[in-house]
């Protein structure tokens, strides 16, 4: 066993435990440090988010590290309540799932990139601290190769799932840049509210607020630091909008073609977007139909949401599927690291013997030309070399499969090689 | 020689030409890179082409008639070049890579025309007739490629299904690429007549009206000036300007072919 991974996720604990878990900035270095020097730990890094806190360690020699016991005793927690809510991760699993956390296939919203950045600032973080140096690195640095792969091979991150966000998004289909485009809210409502927010987030300068009240309106301006319209003067002052936001109760449509196709002379036929959110619907479907006009009423939102989430769903499938391999791969390259000690102490083993048979030999070959100098170095080499070449193309081939360990140990004790993989595992990054 | 460097620029364009149209329906920055990066390379061959065409004609002039067609995918190439540099997008390849692949196409293939040069006529003025209309063919070109984006953009707006054409710029970024390079090329349309007429004064005495090719190119010029005109008082876009720029373009077309037929226009020598 070398990768360990456990912790705690927004699935797996309610938030009045995670908030326990939950290291702020200021002292993760610190317990970084201490979670380093852990019996049993040689790497370690902690990711603590408001959705998981999680700690990932590459542990001794393999032999495994007890993580809920660091837990336990860092945080002073009763074990028997906090083990219901722990999940834990060894080796592959642990590789896997700190891939899928990296591509933000593991997050609550999947897809939302933050938490690529929260992983990387964790990772910066505990190698400050020293705390990551060798396999973690590189487990970690492939952890953001694999993310970068997922997000720019599949769309998992690409498309908005709020009604809002649509909104925004489809406003950015029509005008491009909304820096400076004109907002017109016509009535009030939660959902009308919050998409003006999300349109003057994207930099919609203005807003217009009319309402059949003129109170509210120019309460709800007062919010927007907006202009207040009244209710008679809508259609007249409305062609100065280019976004519009409906939701009154009114019983039947308020804006019919002809109105738009007064809207669209005033303004020199520039487009116009209909956000139409009210049921019974405030605009008349027909004006969909005139060239520049765009209409969306509450359905097609959903719909464009609906869509969303499915064309996430597969996308996700996808980077499922990257994840896998990328899995595999990194799986792979540990394992013929672990080879590597067993192949240096290999050819040492028989260096030393083959030095050792020379030196006895010696005293009784007499004094030698240069010529029989090379000649027995090259006989004496060529023998180790021939010995060695089927054991050492075994162990590669071995590496890259399930039975790593079982051939390495093997090759071991036919040779009786004592290795000092401890020592040398840290220099070895082929 | 020229026409080797024409036909490797042609080959890139190929390259650029396919990944452009495989890239269409996928999302895949990498295709993208390698179309433009084809496309580069092709403009770089392009250029010594028609650079070694100046040199073996001994005179621009005659080498901007001897290469018209490659002259004028290069010059379509460069404003594309200039429209992705400005606005980043690749967008308008859709339907510049495959005109320029055509454009190139023919001037690899064909036989080189000869200028039926009359005594007299004024080389300086030829020469910024030439490439005067040429820059606003290609300006033009690239307008009537976004005016159609601009149809494409909008129906999928409106029908409310974004499909695979969802990459394509914002609607108002395509009518600001399409009027810009409208804008561009008018003036150096009208200036190119102008010069055009200027030399057939000093070679007939007069414009000969009945000319085909000057016909069509007057006709062309007429639909071009309505458009900026309703666009200027009206703002026309979207269906009304898109099939004013394709009267245009069609008209544009015929007068290219029109060498073929014109009396004056005569490339190939009779």
């Amino acid at each position: 066993m070398r990768f360990q991974l456990i912790g705690v996720n927004h699935k797996t604990a309610p938030v009045e435990v995670r908030e326990r878990l939950a290291i702020p900035e200021s002292r993760l270095p610190e317990a970084c440090k201490k979670l380093a020097e852990h019996p049993g730990i040689d790497e370690a890094m902690i990711l603590s988010t408001c959705n998981r806190v999680e700690i990932l360690a590459n542990t001794k020699n393999g032999a495994g590290a007890d993580l809920r016991g660091f837990i336990q005793s860092y945080f002073q927690l009763d074990g028997t309540e906090l083990n219901k809510h722990l999940y834990e991760y060894n080796e592959r699993e642990a590789v896997r799932h700190l891939f899928r956390v990296a591509a933000s296939l593991d997050s609550m919203v999947v897809g939302e990139p933050q938490i690529l950045g929260q992983v990387k600032e964790a990772y910066a973080t505990a190698r400050a601290v020293g705390a990551v140096r060798a396999q973690l690195d590189q487990l970690v640095t492939r952890a953001f190769a694999v993310a970068k792969r997922v997000r720019t091979e599949t769309a998992v991150g690409s498309s908005s799932v709020s009604i809002a966000s649509v909104a925004v998004e489809l406003a950015k289909k029509i005008f491009g840049n909304l820096h400076g485009k004109q907002v017109y809210l016509v009535g009030a409502g939660k959902m009308s509210e919050l998409a003006a927010r999300h349109l003057m987030a994207h930099g919609c300068a203005s807003i217009f607020v009319a309402n059949r009240t003129y109170d509210r309106a120019v309460s709800l301006a007062y919010k927007f630091q907006g202009q207040a319209i009244h209710f008679e003067d809508l259609h007249n002052t409305c062609d100065r909008a280019d976004i519009v936001i409906t939701s009154t109760g009114a019983p039947r449509a308020i804006f019919r073609p002809e109105h738009g196709e007064l809207f669209l002379s005033r303004r020199k036929n520039r487009p116009m977007f209909f956000i139409d959110i009210a049921v019974p619907r405030d605009v008349d479907p027909a004006m969909n139909k005139l060239d520049g006009i765009f209409v969306y009423d509450i359905d097609d939102l959903q719909q464009a949401v609906a869509s969303h989430v499915a064309d996430r769903r597969k996308e996700a499938e996808r980077a499922e599927a990257i994840v896998a391999t990328e899995v595999e791969r990194f799986h792979a390259r540990i394992q013929t690291l672990d080879v590597v000690p067993t192949i240096v102490s290999l050819q040492d083993h028989l260096e030393t013997i083959r030095q050792a048979e020379i030196d006895r030999v010696r005293g009784r070959l007499g004094p030698l030309s240069p010529d029989q100098e090379i000649a027995i170095e090259a006989l004496t080499r060529g023998i180790v070399n021939k010995i060695m070449h089927t054991p050492i193309s075994t162990l590669k081939t071995a590496a890259r499969e399930a039975e790593a360990t079982t051939v390495i140990d093997l090759v071991k004790r036919l040779f009786n090689l004592q290795e000092k993989r401890a020592a040398k595992s840290g220099g070895e990054n082929s | 020689m020229s026409i080797f460097w024409l036909r490797v620029a042609l080959a890139l364009y190929g390259v650029g030409l396919l990944y452009a149209l495989v890239a269409l329906t996928r999302t895949s920055d990498l295709l993208n890179r390698i179309a433009l990066h084809a496309a580069y390379l092709g403009m770089v061959f392009h250029l010594v082409s028609l650079t070694e065409g100046v040199v073996f004609t001994g005179h621009i002039t005659f080498a901007m008639v001897h290469n018209s067609e490659s002259l004028l995918a290069f010059l379509i190439m460069s404003v594309f070049m200039i429209t992705y540099l400005i606005y980043k997008t690749t967008s308008p390849g859709i339907i510049v890579f495959p005109l320029v692949f055509l454009l190139t196409f023919m001037a690899a293939t064909r036989q080189q025309p000869f200028l039926n040069l009359t005594p007299g006529m004024r080389k300086g003025w030829l020469g910024a007739h030439i490439a005067l209309i040429f820059i606003g063919y290609a300006a033009l070109v690239l307008s009537f490629c976004a005016s159609l984006l601009y149809l494409i953009q909008q129906r999928s707006l409106k029908t409310k299904r974004p499909g695979i054409l969802s990459r394509l710029p914002a609607l108002e970024e395509i009518d600001q690429i399409g009027h810009r390079s409208l804008l561009l090329g008018f003036p150096f349309m009208t200036l190119g007549l102008i010069a055009g007429s200027v030399v057939a004064e000093s070679v007939y005495g007069r414009v000969d009206l009945q000319d085909p090719k000057i016909l069509l190119s007057l006709l062309m010029w007429a639909v071009y000036l309505v458009m900026v005109y309703t666009r200027w008082i009206a703002g026309w876009r979207g269906r009304k300007a898109a099939v004013l720029a394709s009267v245009a373009f069609a008209a544009a077309v015929v007068a290219w072919a029109a060498n073929y037929f014109s009396t004056i226009h005569r490339f190939v020598a009779s």
